[in-house]
C-alpha cells in the first residue's frame, strides 16, 4: 500500500480549502466588499484629479519630504510614465498598492505589538510569518482566486500574505529593542501599560517600524506582476501582455513604469524613516 | 517614625524562589541553594529605616543586589518577602492604581544610563512626569521649566537629548525627576556613568540642591568615596546580599562591623571624612569681661594647659590667652586681659575635614577653634589629636612608613647574624 495514502498533506489543504468554499462564503463576500470598497476610493483618489496635478502632487512630496534631487526624479519619470501612455494604469497599481499597505499595517503594526508583549504569542506567530513569506506565491493565488475569484480583490489578498511579516516582524523587533531603562523610567513615574505604549514604546520605536513600513511597500510592489496573472490588473497586466505575446517594447516600458514608482515610494518612505528618528518637540 | 521603613525583605530569583527562603534561615550557603533549587538571592533579609531629609545611601559592588533593592521600593522588581512600608503603609501590599499614585506623586527615580526619551527634547522629557499625572499642558510646562531651571539647564530647554553631554543628559534626568516635586527621590548609580571630573561636579550640585530642598534621597553606588561624600548614612552591602552595616560615614570608617567593611575601607582617604568636630572637642574657656587674669591663670593651671579661649557672654570667641602672657602681665600688676588676648587663633567650622586642617595644624602652635555658622565658639582641635588622626589611617595598611636608620642597621644585624647562625 502506498504510504502517502495515510496522510495526504496536498489532499488536506484541498480538503480545508474547499470547505471554507462552501461554508465560509459569506465572510469572503464580506472581506471581497470592503476590499474592494478600498480599491475604489484609492484609484477615484489617484485617477479624477488631472494627471498633470498628480505630477505635481507627487513630485511636492518628494521634493520636501525626501529631497530636491528626488524631486527632479519624480518629475521626470513620472512624467515619462505619461508620455508613454501608462498614467491610468500605474494609477492603479498604486491603488492596489496602497490598499494592500494600509490592510498590512492596520493588522500588522498591532499584531507585532502582541508578539512583542508576549514571548508565547510571538512563538506562534513567528513559525506562521516564516510560512507566508517562503511559500511561493504562485501556491496561494491559487485558494486566493477560488474564495475571490478574478479580479484586483485576490491580488490584494495575495500581495497582502506576502508584505504583511515585514510590518509585523520590524513592529515587534522595534518594540522588543526599547531600552529596558526607557521602560523602567516610563514605569516608575507611573505610566498605565496605555500610557507606556503610546508615549514611550511606540515613539522610540518607530524608526524602526518606519523601516517595516518600507518593505511592506516594497514587497507589495514586487507582487505586482503576479498579482496581474489573477487579473489585478494596473502595470502588472501590461507586463504579463509582453510576456505572452513577446512584445518586447511593452514589457519594458511597463517595467520602468513600475521601477519609477518604486524607487519613488522607497525614497519618500525612507526618509519618513528617518525624520522618525530626528523628531523634535514633545 | 522614619519615612521608608524596611523589614526583613527579600528578593529571590528563579523558579517559585518562596521556597528558598527557609533555606536561607537555615545557614544553606547561597551557592548551595543555586545548586538546589536554581535560585539567586539579591537582597538577604534587609531591615533598616530611611529618616525623613536624609541622603541614605546603599553601597555594594556589582552583584551584591543594590540595583535589585532600589527597584523593589517602587515595586519596578516584585519583592519576594518583607515589608516596604513608606509613611506606614506598605507599598508590597499595594493595588495597581494605589501603587502608580506612589509612582506619580510621592517618589521618582533616576536612572544610570539616564533613561531619556530620545523623541522628545529637553522640556518634553522633563514634564513627562507630569504628563502621565495628566496635568493639564500649561501648568506642567511652568513646572518643568522651574525644575529646568533647578538643575542649570537653562538655554537647552528645546535641545534634543542627543546633542547634550552626559553630564548634561543626567540633569535632565534630575529635572525629570525633581519636576513633580516628590518626596523621596531614588538615585540608581546615577553618576557611574559620567566621568570622573564630571561626576565630582554633580555630586556637588546635588548637595547643594538637597541642601535648598531637603528630599529624602536614596542612592545607590558601588564607588565608597561618592558614598563617604553623599551619605548622610551609608547601608553596605556584601556579596551575599546581606547588609553589613549601617551608619554615618564616620562611623563606618572608624568602626567597621566586620572583616568585609574594614577590607572595604582601608583603601579610603579618611583625612578627607573624619571631620574636625570628631578628633576635637570640649576647650576650656574664660568669659570676658566677667573673668579677669586670675581665673585665667586658675583655668590653665587646673586644666594642665598652656592657653586658653577667651568669649564672651554669648559664646562669640574673642581669642585666645597664652599661660606666658598671663604671668608676664601678672608681674606688672596690670588686672585688665584685654591687652594680652591674641586674635591670630585659627578658626574652622565643626564640619570641616581634617585633610583640610593638617597644614594649619602644623603651622600654628595654638589649637584650632570650632565656630558655627552663628559664630558661637563650639570647642576646639588640638595639633596633636589631629596628626595622631592621620597617622591611625597608616596603621595596618601597607604603606611603607619611614624608619630610622638605626632600625635599618639594627635589623640588618639580625638578618646577618640568622644566616650565620643557619650556616653553622
Amino acid at each position: 500500500m502506498d504510504i502517502r495514502s495515510i496522510i495526504d498533506i496536498g489532499g488536506g489543504f484541498e480538503v480545508i480549502v474547499t470547505w471554507l468554499r462552501n461554508n465560509m462564503g459569506w465572510l469572503f463576500s464580506i472581506i471581497s466588499d470592503g476590499v474592494n470598497g478600498m480599491l475604489g476610493i484609492s484609484r477615484w483618489v489617484l485617477q479624477t484629479p488631472p494627471t498633470f496635478v498628480m505630477i505635481g502632487i507627487f513630485t511636492a512630496i518628494a521634493w520636501f519630504v525626501a529631497s530636491k534631487g528626488v524631486g527632479v526624479f519624480t518629475f521626470l519619470g513620472f512624467g515619462l510614465i505619461w508620455y508613454m501612455g501608462l498614467w491610468t494604469l500605474t494609477m492603479s497599481t498604486l491603488a492596489l498598492v496602497f490598499s494592500s499597505v494600509v490592510i498590512a499595517l492596520v493588522l500588522g503594526v498591532p499584531l507585532g505589538i502582541w508578539g512583542a508583549k508576549s514571548d508565547k504569542v510571538w512563538n506562534v506567530m513567528r513559525p506562521t510569518l516564516d510560512f507566508m513569506q517562503t511559500l511561493p506565491a504562485f501556491v496561494y493565488l491559487i485558494p486566493a482566486v477560488l474564495f475571490f475569484r478574478l479580479g484586483p480583490v485576490p491580488g490584494v489578498i495575495a500581495t497582502l500574505v506576502f508584505a504583511l511579516p515585514p510590518a509585523v516582524r520590524l513592529t515587534n523587533l522595534g518594540i522588543r529593542q526599547v531600552p529596558k531603562e526607557i521602560k523602567e523610567a516610563a514605569l516608575s513615574f507611573g505610566c498605565t501599560n496605555r500610557q507606556m505604549l503610546l508615549k514611550a514604546e511606540l515613539p522610540v520605536a518607530l524608526p524602526t517600524i518606519m523601516a517595516g513600513i518600507n518593505q511592506t511597500i516594497m514587497l507589495a510592489l514586487s507582487m505586482v506582476v503576479i498579482a496581474g496573472m489573477i487579473g489585478a490588473g494596473g502595470l502588472g497586466n501590461e507586463v504579463l501582455r509582453g510576456i505572452t505575446q513577446l512584445r518586447i517594447d511593452v514589457g519594458f516600458e511597463g517595467g520602468i513604469a513600475i521601477v519609477i514608482l518604486a524607487i519613488f515610494l522607497d525614497r519618500v518612505t525612507q526618509a519618513l524613516g528617518t525624520a522618525s528618528q530626528k523628531r523634535t518637540g514633545g | 517614625m522614619a519615612l521608608i521603613q524596611v523589614n526583613d525583605l527579600y528578593k529571590i530569583f528563579g523558579p517559585n524562589p518562596k521556597r528558598a527562603i527557609p533555606m536561607i534561615k537555615k545557614g544553606i550557603s547561597k551557592g548551595e541553594i543555586l545548586k538546589k533549587t536554581g535560585c539567586t538571592i539579591a537582597i538577604n533579609g534587609a531591615t533598616f529605616a530611611i529618616e525623613r531629609k536624609e541622603t541614605f545611601v546603599v553601597m555594594g559592588l556589582s552583584g551584591s543586589g543594590k540595583s535589585t533593592f532600589i527597584r523593589c521600593l517602587n515595586r519596578l522588581i516584585e519583592p519576594t518577602a518583607g515589608e516596604i512600608l513608606i509613611d506606614g503603609e506598605d507599598v508590597m501590599k499595594m493595588g495597581a492604581e494605589k501603587l502608580r499614585e506612589v509612582r506619580r506623586y510621592k517618589m521618582s527615580m533616576v536612572f544610570q544610563n539616564f533613561g531619556l526619551l530620545p523623541h522628545r527634547n529637553v522640556v518634553g522629557n522633563v514634564e513627562f512626569g507630569l504628563e502621565i499625572s495628566n496635568m493639564d499642558k500649561e501648568e506642567r510646562r511652568k513646572k518643568a521649566l522651574d525644575a529646568i531651571k533647578l538643575v542649570g539647564l537653562e538655554g537647552f530647554e528645546q535641545s534634543l537629548t542627543s546633542e547634550l553631554s552626559g553630564g548634561m543628559q543626567q540633569r535632565v534626568g534630575l529635572a525629570r525627576a525633581l519636576a513633580n516635586d516628590p518626596e523621596i527621590l531614588l538615585m540608581d548609580e546615577a553618576f557611574s556613568a559620567l566621568d570622573p571630573l564630571i561626576r565630582t561636579q554633580m555630586q556637588d550640585e546635588l548637595l547643594e540642591l538637597q541642601a535648598r530642598l531637603h528630599k529624602t534621597i536614596v542612592f545607590i553606588t558601588h564607588d565608597l568615596d561618592e558614598a563617604l561624600k553623599l551619605g548622610d548614612r551609608i547601608a553596605i552591602l556584601g556579596p551575599d546580599g546581606r547588609v553589613r552595616q549601617i551608619g554615618t560615614p564616620e562611623e563606618i570608617l572608624s568602626q567597621p562591623a566586620d572583616e568585609y567593611v574594614k577590607r572595604f575601607v582601608q583603601n579610603v582617604d579618611r583625612t578627607r571624612v573624619i571631620t574636625a568636630a570628631t578628633v576635637g572637642g570640649h576647650a576650656t574657656t574664660i568669659t570676658y569681661p566677667s573673668e579677669g587674669l586670675k581665673a585665667a591663670i586658675r583655668a590653665m593651671e587646673r586644666s594642665q594647659i598652656s592657653s586658653v579661649f577667651v568669649t564672651d557672654v554669648d559664646r562669640h570667641l574673642k581669642g585666645i590667652v597664652t599661660i606666658d602672657d598671663a604671668v608676664a602681665l601678672q608681674k606688672t600688676g596690670e588686672k585688665d586681659l584685654a591687652v594680652i588676648i591674641k586674635n591670630d587663633v585659627y578658626t574652622t567650622s565643626p564640619s570641616t575635614p581634617i585633610s583640610d586642617l593638617l597644614a594649619t595644624a602644623i603651622a600654628t602652635g595654638y589649637p584650632i577653634a570650632m565656630i558655627d555658622e552663628n559664630g558661637h565658639f563650639q570647642g576646639a582641635v588640638s595639633r596633636a589629636a589631629i596628626i595622631a588622626e592621620v597617622n591611625k589611617g597608616y596603621e595596618g595598611s601597607e604603606t611603607e612608613m619611614p624608619q630610622t636608620l638605626s632600625d635599618l642597621q639594627d635589623a640588618l644585624n639580625d638578618t646577618v647574624q640568622g644566616a650565620l647562625q643557619d650556616g653553622e
